[in-house]
Order: structure tokens, then sequence, then C-alpha cells
């Protein structure tokens, strides 16, 4: 006879899950919206998740609230897992995808905003990625991430070009071999240990000093294979410029900060203690791994003749920089990577933003693809105000002080010089060297060549209000940066370093 | 008021640049003389208000930015910075009001304005990620000053010029966040203040890597041998306005750079470099003078020659004793007049014959009278003649780096009076003979403008040439209390020997009877 499970409600602990919950809310309501009425414009939809997103990001932050006093909260048999690093990861995610979100609001009328779904998905994808960070259970990961991955398949496909079926198609092929990869390795970790908690499974293998550490081996290649698929480390990258392509540059740039920093704190969570351990074997792989995808990407990047695709590969090259904080695990490191990415998060949005606000519905004759280099030669002389922030976030990416991302700069070279990487700390200065070229190389277009003769009608005529103001504050995040960098750099530590990180 | 004119000297040109935005583009050109106009007098102002009798920091401002990790808003200014702003903001005045340039005055206006902040910045910044923040921020102007109005090889100078730098300096950042971990190390405290690293000794083998560090960012910006090749293309596609700027202002960030950080901070790094360099800068000297004699454009010979004179100025910096180091930071001064002067020299024909090439020109002199007189003058200074400026700044680099080595100096002062030789060929080839092209009888002389920008840096030649003590005298103040610093920081026999002592004699005294 089994016994009967006896479990009281309070010890379940059910309010963390309350910001998945909400998200989760949030997309049927806007399903049962449908169903009662059909044809509704798009805006009431991206309100709609406007809102149930600023509950979310509320109860994240009291979720934060309540970790500084009295640290983190388990809940649901010990799945849900609420430390610093998976309040910062949901703050991230969903402060990122509030930014994201009112991109739909163009004047141009694109296929995929009228369907009520797509804000749905978007919603139900914000939750799989909230549930990812928010547990140091393998299989809790694993459906998190899975919820996520086929909510994001979905988006790209919804733009009904061919490219972007292309690309769906690429990323579920390469996504699914991804979670063949991740499901392998947590199962040999499971095999050889018994637990599916990371912490478990630190603290056995540590108890028999990593005995089995053949099994360890291959269990952590599998991991780092199904990691540089999700968070496109190279040699695994082959996906993302193709699918950063097809689909649209509002949905690109959310894919190179949200999912990525989700991967992020995941990996945070697998490596740290194994780099730690002392297996040299992960830390001579790990950092080949990191050296490599900053340098190859950046100079796959010089040779691209569309702006989004090398802003495909200049986030990989990014993406391997941060994994460098990883690799260096040292509290400073970690504070660092979430500094990072966060100033990463405005620039890139700004970024990305002025691209689909320059998006327009068919090729222009003699145009090469939707954001080719030339459309935007001579663009100081046509519209001086769009070079100069679209010249702005590419200064701030190039890492060019006082914009935003130099802070974060210099605080993962920082913390690489003391952590002891003083050979990485070189590379990672002389990479953004090689990446300054090709962010100059769309300044060198818009601020030094003469316009195209007609294109300039067909510029701006994505721009809505609401693309006008995401930009706004993209930039104002870019150029005040340094005065946020000291609060954040406190929470952020305050945080990371609660979380035993 | 008077504590915070640093700060109105740093952001005043950025601010009304900013507002320049709005300004009608037939009147951009007269706002942008006023502000500049208005930002020397401050200058001016700052330079009454300073006490040249104090050798230590003035006017110092300081505010957090990012106290977690230790940066702070450190400017003030000593003799060694004052005049180089003062000169940068006299350029940005001149640059501004003889402008020639008539494609979209307003953007180059607006660029020139932030420009003239990051210079100021640059030289006031008393915190090395501020310093930072300034030096690399001084590159997009000039990136786009020479993209956007320069010659036809213009994008791949441009693009030369800023990767050539940017790279260095990432290599100079490495080096300053591991002068911050050591000082974290030694202290507890992260710190990128400046004054506070002064405190700090390192050991020589540390001392030698964050030297290495530091000189490959100074020295791309200098530009020392071998790292020069960016600055000819440079040169040669800029608008006259902007290698005015270059050669008078953002090449003297270089070696200014050397003076405020890699001789206090490294001492013994820098004695035991002392040779390589000065042998480097004399190959600079040298090598860049055949270079300048095989020129046939001019403004390649005034950008060669300009080289060449950084070379004597790294000399005399890294004679590492008073005379030197206050004869390089005055011939810092007297190099921005005197090659800012040539390069607007050179401007004034290009406007009137669109070439450059020497061959076009000859026997200017009959046709342009006036301005073969202030040309002259200025090749004489160039050339270092005495009672010019020049002269006292190479004198004084000279007799410093005589004391470390009578070798040296000699071989360095043979090649000065030979660099003489290009610039006389260079000036015979141009103004006498008889006129051979029918386009140059009918050239106009100088114009009232131009008279307004080039009379007053003959002026300034010639009186700091024959009077140069109401400057020399604040500069070797300052440059006095940072031997001294020197000295006292020095921790090898070599150093100690190398750095002079300046230390009060009775204490000397005292000392040696203690022992």
């Amino acid at each position: 006879m089994l016994e009967p499970i006896n479990v009281s409600l309070a010890s379940l602990n059910i309010a963390t899950l309350a910001p998945m919950l909400i998200a989760i809310v949030g997309a049927l309501s806007i399903l049962c919206i449908d169903m009662l009425k059909e044809g509704l414009h798009k805006s009431l939809y991206v309100m709609v998740s406007l809102l149930f997103l600023l509950l979310d990001l509320g109860v994240v932050i009291d979720f934060g609230n309540t970790f500084l006093k009295n640290g983190p909260v388990l809940g649901m048999f010990d799945m849900i897992l609420m430390d610093g690093l998976a309040i910062m990861g949901q703050i991230i995610i969903v402060a990122g995808s509030m930014l994201f979100i009112p991109l739909a609001l163009t004047s141009k009328r694109f296929h995929e905003y009228n369907y009520p779904e797509y804000f749905a998905l978007f919603l139900f994808m914000i939750a799989g990625f909230q549930f990812m960070v928010a547990t140091d259970n393998l299989i809790m990961i694993f459906v998190g991430l899975e919820t996520a991955s086929l909510a994001l398949y979905a988006l790209i496909a919804l733009h009904n070009r061919s490219k972007s079926f292309e690309a769906a198609v690429k990323y579920f092929t390469m996504g699914a071999l991804a979670a063949g990869f991740f499901a392998f390795g947590s199962m040999i970790l499971y095999a050889i240990t018994g637990a599916i908690e990371i912490n478990q499974i630190a603290s056995v293998l540590a108890a028999d000093r990593y005995a089995d550490i053949g099994y360890v081996l291959v269990a952590v290649s599998f991991l780092l294979a199904a990691f540089g698929f999700k968070l496109s480390m190279v040699p695994f990258h082959t996906w993302t410029p193709d699918v950063y392509e097809g689909s649209t540059a509002a949905l690109a740039g959310y894919m190179s900060i949200v999912p990525k920093i989700a991967g992020f704190i995941v990996a945070m969570r697998l490596f740290e203690f194994l780099v730690h351990s002392g297996v040299v074997w992960l830390q001579v792989i790990l950092y080949v791994a990191v050296v490599v995808t900053m340098t190859a990407s950046n100079i796959w990047a010089m040779v691209q003749t569309d702006v989004k695709r090398m802003l495909a590969y200049s986030s990989i090259s990014h993406a391997g920089f941060v994994m460098a904080a990883i690799l260096i695990g040292t509290t400073q490191s970690n504070t660092a990577l979430f500094l990072y990415w966060a100033l990463f998060g405005f620039t890139n949005l700004g970024a990305f933003t002025m691209l689909w606000v320059s998006r327009q519905k068919n090729l222009l004759p003699g145009q090469s693809s939707d954001h080719a280099f030339e459309k935007f030669s001579g663009l100081i002389k046509t519209m001086p105000m769009a070079a100069i922030m679209m010249g702005l976030f590419m200064l701030s990416l190039a890492g060019i002080p006082p914009f935003g991302l130099f802070w974060g700069k210099i605080y993962v070279i920082a913390s690489a010089v003391s952590g002891g990487y003083t050979v990485l700390a070189l590379i990672m200065a002389l990479n953004s060297a090689l990446a300054a070229y090709y962010y100059l190389k769309l300044i060198v277009y818009m601020f030094m060549k003469e316009p195209i003769v007609g294109y300039e009608k067909h510029y701006l005529t994505n721009a809505s209000l609401s693309l006008k103001t995401i930009v706004g504050i993209a930039a104002i995040g870019t150029i005040f940066a340094v005065v946020a960098v000291n609060p954040l750099l406190n929470v952020i530590t305050l945080f990371v370093y609660n979380s035993g990180y | 008021m008077q504590e915070h004119i640093l700060s109105i000297l740093i952001f005043f040109p950025a601010l009304a640049a900013m507002l320049g935005f709005i300004v009608h583009k037939d009147s951009a050109r007269a706002y942008g003389i006023t502000v500049a106009a208005v930002e020397f007098f401050l200058s001016l102002w700052l330079w009454y208000l300073y006490d040249p009798m104090t050798s230590g920091m003035q006017f110092m401002e300081s505010a957090p930015l990012v106290a977690a990790f230790g940066i702070n808003y450190i400017v003030g200014i000593d003799g060694i910075s004052l005049f180089i702003i003062i000169l940068a903001t006299f350029f940005t005045m001149i640059g501004i009001a003889s402008l020639t340039e008539t494609r979209r005055v307003k953007d180059l206006i607006v660029t020139l304005l932030f420009l003239e902040m990051t210079m100021v910045g640059v030289f006031a910044a008393l915190d090395a990620v501020v310093f930072y923040v300034f030096w690399e921020l001084s590159l997009i102007p000039m990136l786009y000053i020479i993209g956007a109005w320069g010659g036809p090889l213009r994008i791949y100078a441009s693009v030369k010029f800023f990767l050539y730098t940017f790279t260095g300096s990432l290599v100079m950042l490495v080096g300053m966040l591991f002068m911050a971990y050591f000082y974290h190390q030694a202290t507890g405290q992260w710190s990128f203040s400046l004054l506070e690293w002064y405190r700090l000794i390192l050991p020589l083998n540390f001392q030698l890597w964050l030297f290495a560090a530091f000189f490959v960012g100074f020295a791309i910006k200098v530009p020392m041998f071998p790292f020069h090749t960016w600055l000819p293309y440079a040169h040669g596609q800029a608008p006259t306005i902007g290698s005015v700027i270059l050669a008078a202002i953002l090449l003297k960030m270089g070696t200014y750079a050397f003076v405020r950080f890699s001789l206090p901070l490294f001492p013994d790094a820098s004695v035991f470099f002392m040779f390589p360099i000065a042998t480097l800068a004399i190959i600079m000297i040298v090598y860049t003078a055949m270079v300048a004699y095989a020129q046939e454009d001019v403004k390649q010979v005034v950008a060669y020659s300009s080289v060449s004179h950084m070379g004597v100025i790294v000399l005399g910096t890294f004679a590492l004793n008073v005379e030197g180091i206050s004869g390089s930071i005055f011939l810092m001064i007297a190099h921005g007049v005197v090659s800012g002067a040539l390069f607007l020299l050179v401007g004034v024909i290009y406007d009137r014959r669109h070439t450059k090439l020497m061959s076009e020109f000859g026997g200017l002199a009959s046709v342009m009278p006036r301005y073969a007189t202030l040309f002259g003058i200025m090749m004489m200074a160039s050339v270092g003649l005495p009672l010019t400026i020049n002269f006292v700044g190479e004198f004084l680099s000279l007799l410093g780096f005589y004391k470390q080595s009578h070798g040296f100096a000699l071989v360095a002062g043979t090649a000065i009076i030979v660099g003489a030789i290009y610039m006389l060929t260079a000036y015979k080839k141009m103004f006498f003979g008889t006129v051979t092209k029918e386009e140059n009888k009918h050239l106009k002389d100088v114009n009232k403008t131009e008279l307004l920008a080039l009379v007053p840096l003959a002026v300034i030649t010639i009186w700091l040439g024959v009077y140069p003590k109401p400057i020399l005298e604040p500069i070797s103040n300052s440059v006095e209390s940072i031997v001294q610093l020197m000295h006292d920081k020095a921790q090898t026999p070599e150093a100690q020997k190398r750095i002079p002592n300046l230390g009060n004699p009775e204490v000397k005294n005292l000392q040696q009877e203690a022992h």
C-alpha cells in the first residue's frame, strides 16, 4: 500500500508561482477576449499584455524585497526556487518584454499582429522563461525551456514570409536537437547522483569526490552542447544569423536579449559549481569556447552586407563576452554579467528598433536585403535625428565611453583581471577593437557616404509614436547609463552575493 | 563659480554644441566663433586665477560617478595641463574663425564644439576612467571631421585613424583596470583616482608590464615610430581644420599622458625603458625627417615634420629631470602653435589652388609677400631658430637628456639640425625662383580673416621665444613636484640615480647626519 500523500497547503507556498501564473492568466485572458469579440485592434492586445507584464514585474520586485529580508524562497515541492538570480533574471525578462511588446504598434500593417494568438504566445513564452530561471530542478528547467522555445518558433513563423518559415523550421530543428542533448546530459547526471536538483547534484558529486568523473564529463559535454545551441556559441551558432534574418527586427532584437539571459542563468547555476570543483577540462573547454565565440563571430560580422545579420553576429560575440563571466565565476564576474546584460538590453533594443522603424514592406529596386548597409547611406543628410540615434547605439555596442555598454564592458574585464584571467582580459579588450570595425562600418555609411536618391522616402515609414518612444527610452538608457551604473551595481551585487554565486 | 570653473570649461562647449543644432545654418559660424571665444576667455580667466607658485593640483572638483567601483568625476589642473587647455581653446577659436569650408558648416561647428569638450576634458581629468572617457570620445568627432569633409581617401583614413587609436587605448584600459585592481589589493578599496594611484609603489616587474600596456595606448596617439603610419593618411585626407586640431592638440594627449601617467606611476619602469624609448624617439626624428624630405605634397612635409618634432618631445619627457620634462611640455605648446599655424598656412594656399603639390608652386614670394613672410616665420620656428618658441622647448629637452646621456643628446641635436634641410628645401621650392605656372601669377595674398588667425600665432611664436618665463615658470614648478614624487617612489638603484632628488637641501643634510 502506498502511503497517502499528506501535504499542507502552506508548505506548498503557492505564492511562488504567482509571477508565472500572472503571465499565463494574461495569455488565457487574451484568448478569451478574442473568443468573445473578434477583430479587435492590436493596440488592445498590446496594452493588455503590458498590463499583465506590469503586474508580473511588480510581483517579482516584491519577491526581491522578501529575498533581501529573508533569503531565498522555495515552493511547490522545492521545484520553484526564488533566489537572487531567479529574481534578477525575471526582472530582466519581464522588463525586456515590456519594452519589446510595444514594437507591435507599427504604422505599417504586419500580418502576425492581427492574430491575438501572437500576444498569447508571447505571454506563454515569458512564463516559460520565468519557469526556466526560477528553479534549479533540471526537469523544471527543461519544461520551461521547451514551453518558451515552442512559443518562440511559432512567433517567428507567424511573420508569414518564406524566409521566416525557413527560420522557424531551422530554429525548431536545432532547438529539438539541443533539447535532446539537454535531456541526455540531465539523465546521466541523474544516473550517477540520483538527484535532479542542481545543488544536490553538486553536493553528491562533491561527497564522493567526483569518483565518476568520466560520466560527469560526458554529461557536461551534452549540457555544454545544449547551451551552445541556446546561447548560440560557436560552433553551435549557425542557426542564429538565418533566424534573425528571417524574423522581424523587433523579434530578432528580443531574441538577442531575453532568451539568452534565461540561458545564462541556467548556465550559471550549472557550470558554477563545476568550474569551481576544479574540473580542469571544463575550464579549458569553456575558455576555448568563449574566446572562439567572441573572435570568430566578430570576424564573420565584418563581412556581412546586411545590418541585421551583422547585428546577429554581434550579439553572438556579446554572448561570448558574457560567457567569460561564467568562466571566471567570481561574485564580481556574475554581477558583471547582469550589469552587462541589462545595459546591452537597452542598447540592442535601440539598435533593433531603429531597424524596425526603417522596415518597408517590399524591397526597393537595387536593394539586396531588408536592411542592407546601402539603405543607410548618407542618412545624416536626409534624416539627421535617425542617423544620430543609430550612431549612438553603434558606438555603445562598440564600447565607446561614456555610453551604456562601456560600463558593462569595463566591469566584465575588471572581473577577469581580478579573477586572475590576464590573457582573457586582453583578448576581450582586443575583441572590442575588432568589433569596432563593423559598427564603424554602419557609421561610415550613415555619416560619410552620399545618400541614394529615392530611398529617403522609405526610411521612416514604419515609425509610429510608440516606436519612437521606445527608441527614446533606449537612447536615454544608453546615454545616461553612467548614472544608473552605481545603484545597479549595488543592487545586483547584493542579489548575487546573497544567492551564493 | 571659481571652484567649478573646470567643469564649466569642459561642459560649456558641449552644451553649446547641443543648442547649436537649433541655430540656423547660415548663422552657425558666428555662433561657433562666439562660443569658442567665450570658452577661450574662460580659459584665460582660469590662467588669471591660477596660482603659479603652487606646484600641486588646483581647482579640484570631485563627485562620485560609480562609487561602488571607485570611479569618481575628479578634475583639476596644474601648470602642465593649464597651458595645454588654453592652447586647445585657442586653437578651436581660431580654427572656427578661419574656417573656409562651405559644405555643411553647421555640422562641422557642432562637431568641433564637441571635440573641444573632449580635449579640455582629457587635460583636466584626474580620474583614470574619466580620462579614458574623454580620450575615447575625442576620436569620434575627429573620425567624423576626417570622414565627412576629407579628401578622396577620407573613409580609409578616418577608419584607420579610429581603429589604430582605439586598439591602443583598449590595451591601456586593461592596464588601468590592473592598476585599480592592485590598488584594491593594497588598500581594499577600488579607486581610479590618479592622485591615489600616485601613492602606490609597485614591484618592478608589475611596473614593466603596466608601463608597456599604457605605452601602447599613448605611443599610438603620439604617434611614435613604428605606430605612426595612421598619421600621414589622417593628415593627408583631413580638411585643414582637422589637421590643425589633430596636430596642435590631439597628438599632445599622448605625450601629456606620458607625463601624467607613465612617469609618476612607474618611475622604475620609466628608467628601465628610458634608452629604448629614447632610441625610438631618435629613429622617429631622423626617419620622419628623411621621409619628409622625399614628399612632394607640402601638407605631407608639414605632417612628417610634425611627427619628427613629437620625437623631441618624447625624448625630453624621458630625460626624467626637470629641464627635460619642462622643456618637453613647453615644446608641446610650441609644437601646437607652430604646426597648427603651418597647417593653417597650407590650408590658405590649398583654398586658392586646390592642390598641395609643391611642384605646382614656385616663386610665390613675389605674388604673395605677406603669406611668404608668415610662412617664413613659422618655418623658421619649426626648424628651431633661436628666439622662436620651438627653440626654447627643443633646447631644454636636449639639455635634459644631455644630463642622462651625452651621446643620445648629441645624435638628437644633429638630427634636429638636419631636419632644417627639408623645411628649407620645401620653402625654396614654393616661394623662391620664378613664377612658372600661369595660375600662380594672380593669386590673392592672405585676406583679413586669415590674418586674424595667423598674426596672433606669429606674435606668440616670437613673444614666447624671446620671453618664455610666464609659461615656463608654472610648468617647471609643477614638473618639480612630479620629479620629486618619482624620486621618492624609485626603488631600483638605477632609478634613484637617474631621477634627481630635488628635496630641500636642509632636509637632505639632516638625513645624511642621521645616517
